[in-house]
């Protein structure tokens, strides 16, 4: 059949991704320029399915990707991606790996899939592969008819798939996306993160994707790597950072045996081992607002038996979710004082 | 979120291929030599406005219009008034149509490398497997390709027509030959000055006039003076002035060694020392251009 005579498997979709394996591997890695240190001694290893990479601006994403690309050379440590060091084997890793850059890329006076063909082929595939895997990969990212008239009439978003496709025509085991959804408005940007996560689990694709918007990560990654000024943050998968950063409101009625419900619910929790701080913020009338964090399934039983125990209402339990930077801005000066105190 | 994993379609079962999902590629990868060709076909055909849209076309398709139409027309005078020669040698022809070949490259070379740049495509390429240096080799052999077709194809309408008017077939080959070396080595000149001065400028706009003052405004300053210098009875410096505009050069070389009249007053051409000059000059142009567009791109980075 035509399909297989170009190399195309019809139909296989890969599932076998190798549990366990590093996909990108960096060992203290640092990046100098004149002026600033964008990357500073970075050790972290991502596996396969869906990454964030997050940080403010400036905080070095860019150059990370850069770096794992092969084109900017480290100025200290080394890297690895897809097990090919960076520093020697950047032309291997660019022809298994995917980019989309941050800034416009395109030619406004050429068509979709004019420009996409191309870029099959600078890629080293066949001109009859290059033209079927770009009218797939056009098809995949939602690009239909409009694929044949020139780019300078597009939107943003259909711009962005463009960008999107020219990643992923020639089936990457893994594929960088620099702020993919920079730009967009709140639907396009759902559409966007939807489209990520498919590249994974539909395509079987490893995902880098940096964002400096923080919270629109958490329900597209598997994991997420938090960097400021070139430094690691943190590294864990979304699930964890779930657990650990649900915060519990609960509000109680008080009693005639407590008369202060609000305290009574805290000291009892404070002696079963539970930290509860005072939800208040300031606010007046919102005195009687607990609020403690939430370690899994456990903790609503216990908030549920310990109010039921005293013999109050429970007049609210909700969870609270985090600004993901607030939870890392908190942990990092947390770490920074047990340092101080140590010292 | 559903997930569509459809089983494998039968082998020959067409129906399927529509409504499948992702497809993995194992088919070859031709690496970085077969990525640079593509480019070098891609920009050679951009140089004509192929694949591009209809109004990129107009002007580099017109020009080569303007570059054919006098051969046929000297070709089809010579046939019917069965002349003994051509009006024009085929060194000269270039020379005299100097001006619609400096249009051309001043249009497209910034439509070569100043698009790239301006639409910041040029990192997009360096996250493939090519090299800088792929890079600007399949932009220069694009480039020069393109004007030697523009140069050469009116020199086969002179040689074809010249057959058939049953010209002699040694001098015409000769002839033909020459023209077609001159012709190569002005299209590595003007494609490599055309392709650092517009590499420079991702303004499409600057980049054109930027290339018109060098090839034409270079061969204005020269030729007056080399007029003056004529005027005055200095003709031995008549032929060292001429290294300074990159026609005259091209007319210098073809004078030395291609059997070509010199396009200069009182046909002062250059001795064949002065040739070897010329010559060398012409190369070291080539050269130079060359390693600045290395040079420009090697910091083009992401
Ligand atoms: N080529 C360069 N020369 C000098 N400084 C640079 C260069 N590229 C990036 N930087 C600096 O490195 C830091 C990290 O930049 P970048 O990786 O682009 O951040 P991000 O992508 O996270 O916004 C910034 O302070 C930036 O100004
Ligand atoms: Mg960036």
């Amino acid at each position: 059949m035509p399909g297989q005579l170009c190399g195309l498997t019809t139909g296989v979709v890969r599932v076998t991704i190798v549990e366990g394996v590093t996909v990108i591997a960096t060992e203290s890695l640092s990046k100098r320029f004149p002026r600033v240190t964008a990357l500073d001694r970075l050790s972290v290893d991502v596996g396969p399915g869906v990454t964030g990479l997050v940080g403010a601006n400036g905080a070095g994403k860019s150059t990370l990707i850069k770096i794992l690309l092969g084109l900017s050379p480290a100025s200290e440590g080394r890297a690895e991606v897809l097990g090919l060091d960076v520093a020697t084997k950047g032309a291997d890793i660019r022809e298994r790996v995917g980019y989309m850059p941050e800034h416009d890329c395109l030619p406004p006076d050429v068509s979709a899939t004019e420009f996409v063909v191309h870029m099959a082929r600078m890629s080293g595939l066949p001109p009859t592969a290059a033209r079927e895997r770009t009218a797939d990969t056009l098809r995949h990212v939602g690009l239909y008819e409009e694929r044949y008239r020139p780019i300078g009439g597009y939107s943003t978003g259909m711009k962005q798939r463009v960008k999107l496709a020219q990643a992923l025509v020639h089936d990457p085991q893994l594929v960088f996306l620099d702020e993919p959804t920079n730009g967009l408005d709140p639907v396009g940007r759902d559409e966007m993160l939807g489209l990520i996560r498919r590249i994974h689990t539909d395509f079987g694709i490893s995902v880098l994707v940096t964002s400096h918007l923080l919270g629109e990560l958490e329900r597209t990654c598997d994991h997420v790597v938090v960097i400021d000024g070139g430094k690691l943050l943190r590294s864990s998968s979304t699930t964890d950072f779930t657990q650990t950063t649900t915060t519990l409101a609960i509000e109680v009625t008080d009693s005639d045996e407590h008369p202060d419900g609000t305290r009574a619910v805290r000291e009892t929790l404070h002696a079963r081992g539970v930290e509860v701080a005072d939800g208040s913020d300031g606010l007046p009338g919102a005195g009687h607002i607990l609020l403690l964090t939430a370690q899994g399934e456990e903790t609503y039983d216990l908030v549920r038996d310990v109010v039921a125990d005293l013999g109050l209402g429970l007049v609210r339990m909700e969870q609270r979710r985090h600004h993901i930077s607030e939870v890392f801005k908190n942990e990092e000066e947390q770490r920074k004082e047990a340092v101080g105190h140590g010292s | 979120m559903a997930v569509e994993h459809p089983p494998a379609a039968a082998p020959g079962d067409q129906t399927r291929i529509h409504n499948i999902g992702y497809r993995s590629y194992d088919g070859p990868r031709l690496g970085r030599s077969y990525a640079t060709r593509s480019l070098y076909s891609q920009s050679l055909r951009g140089a004509y406005g192929l694949g591009r849209s209809i109004k990129s076309k107009v002007l580099p398709m017109l020009l080569f219009a303007v570059m054919c139409v006098p051969a046929a027309i000297m070709v089809a005078v010579a046939v019917a008034t069965k002349a003994h020669a051509l009006p024009v040698a085929y060194t000269r022809y270039a020379i005299i149509m100097q001006s619609v070949i400096c249009l051309y490259v001043a249009s497209q070379a910034p439509q070569s490398v100043s698009r790239d740049l301006r639409f910041k495509t040029v990192p997009l390429y360096f996250s493939r497997p090519i090299e800088t240096a792929d890079y600007v080799r399949a932009k220069y052999a694009a480039l020069a390709s393109a004007m030697f077709i523009l140069t050469a194809a009116p020199l086969v309408v002179l040689y074809v027509g010249a057959l058939l008017a049953k010209l002699d077939f040694a001098d015409q080959t000769k002839g033909f030959a020459e023209g077609l070396v001159s012709v190569a080595l002005l299209s590595l000149l003007f494609a490599g000055i055309g392709l650092v001065i517009a590499s420079v400028t991702p303004r499409r706009g600057f980049g054109i006039a930027a290339v018109i003052a060098v090839l034409i405004v270079s061969y204005g300053a020269v030729s007056t003076l080399q007029a003056i210098a004529y005027n005055q009875g200095s003709t031995s410096a008549i032929p060292w002035i001429g290294l300074f505009s990159p026609v005259t050069l091209i007319d210098g070389v073809q004078s030395a060694f291609l059997g070509a009249t010199p396009a200069l007053p009182g046909g002062h051409g250059p001795s064949t020392g002065q040739g070897v000059v010329y010559v060398l000059l012409t190369l070291g142009l080539i050269a130079a251009a060359y390693g600045l567009l290395l040079r420009r791109y090697k910091k083009v980075g992401l």
